[in-house]
């Protein structure tokens, strides 16, 4: 499958959407069919499980990775202390994985005017998941997606659908959420950009087959 | 049987609306600032108050004032912050008050660090504040045994007058795992000692734990004591795994227990004898399960993310009868299933 990646590509979402995941799979796709890639982690609000965790899975497939100096360690302060700006100017791609919510995607606001630039060569694609709590009906993940549009000033152009129930996920639990995928393509007006597949077999739309990079400490 | 995807803060926090706490006092601190920010917005609209209080001092004593009106309270911090509420907690049990307190462990001492720990052992068990008492401390290692606990935690709390921890951590607090909740508990035992307003119609209720007559004091710690022993006879909660034919026991709780149970695994495909115990009422300690669990066992060996709290309730619960070896990381480093695997291995060679 073609990933049709623009020059910039923003994922948001609903905290624990799998956005994170689903960025370490897109870019590792990138690489491996020949594109330069550059993840930025954006986040400021998970002290753990983040991006900047998969630094050794990135070095493996030549994925540039940005993150804060204080990701993953004691100092807990939601800063941004890298270049930001020299990143979002790397040659290739670059996928920013936006921190969760409208608190996370707040982030982003800052970088609105450098991006406005390239406004025709940004998708955005905000991650949902129908078994998250709060975000379990089309109408509440398209709220979501209002707040966070709101808090960072960016348009979201496309969705991906990355429902699952972590270690429960099976190609029945995946395919249970088509219904929802297109309720929440006819309520938002967005296309269906993926379905993530974790399970290998899932029969669904746009499918986009996945390996799951966040792993708890035991399972490894 | 609905299944959601939860982060363990959150569906801490989802868990109380659903047992019928109605006040949430806090202060954020990481890594259990979701359980407040998730109250924050759904607390109101629950019919239940959600303050973020001055400090972690001001939300304690609001909880001992909602409690004492009869209230489902609860409040939520992570280890210093617990430390700072150790006062209000002796004053609730002195007043003979339920309520609930959840502790998403960090590394310490002093401000210590953000990332996972265990070393809050003892203060939960043997020393949360002045006095003779103790907590209910529940100690879930996943995210549906968090809600699960907290359900609990409430009905015992209200049971038995006094307050009941959830002794989690922040790798439990900040993880995934799917989920089922419970229904939305309304049905309440009343509380006729509460002080919520008597409308002349009774004698007022007074909520109290100073005591100007050391006699009246001491009776009234012997009868909180004597709660105890029921508590200690009925309550006790544990998990064996393996553990009848198991050479070598692995004693571990919470999010530990998780990589021990995955080192008992990889020990047993090994041809290791393994089993784990994993307490879940840290107390009252599960004595007759632990010495039920360790009858066959050669040796033991405690995991945790300390430098070794639980192992002495171990090896008091055992009487010392059996070597009781340790492993532990902490300031917030977790241990992995091959280092506890590392430790079996060794335990298997030295015990041949």
């Amino acid at each position: 499958m073609s990933l049709n990646l623009k020059k910039y590509t923003i994922i948001t979402g609903h905290y624990g959407s799998g956005k994170t995941n689903f960025a370490a799979n897109l870019a590792v796709k990138a690489a491996k069919s020949g594109e330069k890639v550059t993840v930025v982690d954006l986040d400021i609000v998970n002290p753990y499980f983040r991006s900047a965790d998969f630094g050794k899975l990135f070095e493996q497939n030549g994925i540039s990775l940005a993150a804060p100096i204080y990701a993953n360690t004691n100092l807990d302060i939601p800063a941004l202390s890298f270049n930001i700006e020299e990143f979002l100017s790397a040659d290739g791609k670059v996928i920013i994985d936006v921190g969760g919510d409208d608190s996370g995607a707040s982030a982003l606001a800052r970088y609105k005017q450098f991006l406005s630039a390239y406004s025709d060569d940004i998708e955005g694609i905000y991650v949902i998941n129908m078994y998250r709590y709060l975000t379990g009906t089309a109408e509440d993940a398209l709220e979501f997606m209002r707040e966070i549009e709101a808090a960072s000033g960016m348009v979201v152009s496309s969705f991906v659908n990355n429902s699952n129930l972590g270690e429960e996920t099976t190609a029945e639990v995946i395919e249970k959420s088509s219904a929802y995928a297109d309720e929440f393509c006819s309520l938002s007006g967005l296309p269906l950009r993926f379905t993530v597949d974790t399970s290998g077999k899932a029969a669904v739309k746009n499918r986009f087959e996945a390996e799951i990079y966040v792993k708890k400490i035991w399972e490894n | 049987m609905e299944r959601n995807l939860m982060k363990g803060n959150e569906a801490l926090a989802e868990a109380a609306i659903r047992a019928g706490c109605k006040c949430f006092f806090g202060y954020p601190i990481t890594p259990q600032t979701e359980v407040a920010a998730y109250l924050a917005k759904y607390m109101p609209k629950n019919d239940g108050v959600f303050i973020q209080a001055e400090s972690e001092i001001a939300a304690i004593n609001m909880v001992l004032g909602a409690a004492s009106a009869g209230v489902r309270a609860m409040t939520s911090s992570s280890s210093p912050g617990i430390s700072l509420k150790s006062e209000g907690v002796s004053y609730i049990a002195g007043s003979d008050l339920p309520c609930v307190i959840i502790n998403v462990q960090r590394g310490g001492p002093g401000l210590g660090g953000i990332q996972p720990s265990q070393s809050d052992y003892w203060q939960a068990t043997k020393a949360l504040g002045h006095g003779d008492y103790q907590l209910l401390v529940y100690a879930p290692c996943s995210v549906q045994e968090m809600v699960d606990k907290v359900t609990l935690a409430f009905d015992m709390a209200d049971k038995f007058r006094m307050p009941a921890m959830i002794l989690a951590d922040g790798l439990l607090g900040q993880m995934m795992e799917p989920v089922t909740f419970p229904e939305r508990k309304t049905e309440f035992e009343p509380k006729p000692w509460a002080a919520n307003g008597h409308g002349n119609k009774r004698k007022h209720n007074i909520i109290n734990s100073l005591y100007l007559v050391p006699e009246e004091l001491e009776n009234s710690i012997r009868n909180r004591y004597e709660r105890y022993e029921i508590i200690k006879a009925n309550h006790t909660e544990a998990e064996s795994y393996l553990c009848d034919d198991a050479d070598f026991v692995v004693t571990a709780y919470g999010a530990s227990a998780r990589v021990a149970k995955s080192a008992v695994n990889r020990a047993r495909a090994m041809g290791i004898k393994a089993g784990l115990f994993r307490p879940i009422t840290l107390w009252p300690f599960p004595v007759n399960e632990i010495n039920e669990a360790c009858k066959n066992a050669k040796a033991l060996l405690d995991v945790e993310m300390s430098m070794g709290q639980m192992i002495e309730d171990v090896k008091l619960a055992i009487n010392c009868s059996k070597p009781v070896h340790f492993f532990g990381r902490t300031g917030g480093v977790i241990p992995s299933p091959d280092e506890v695997l590392g430790e079996l291995k060794k335990l298997s060679e030295a015990n041949k």
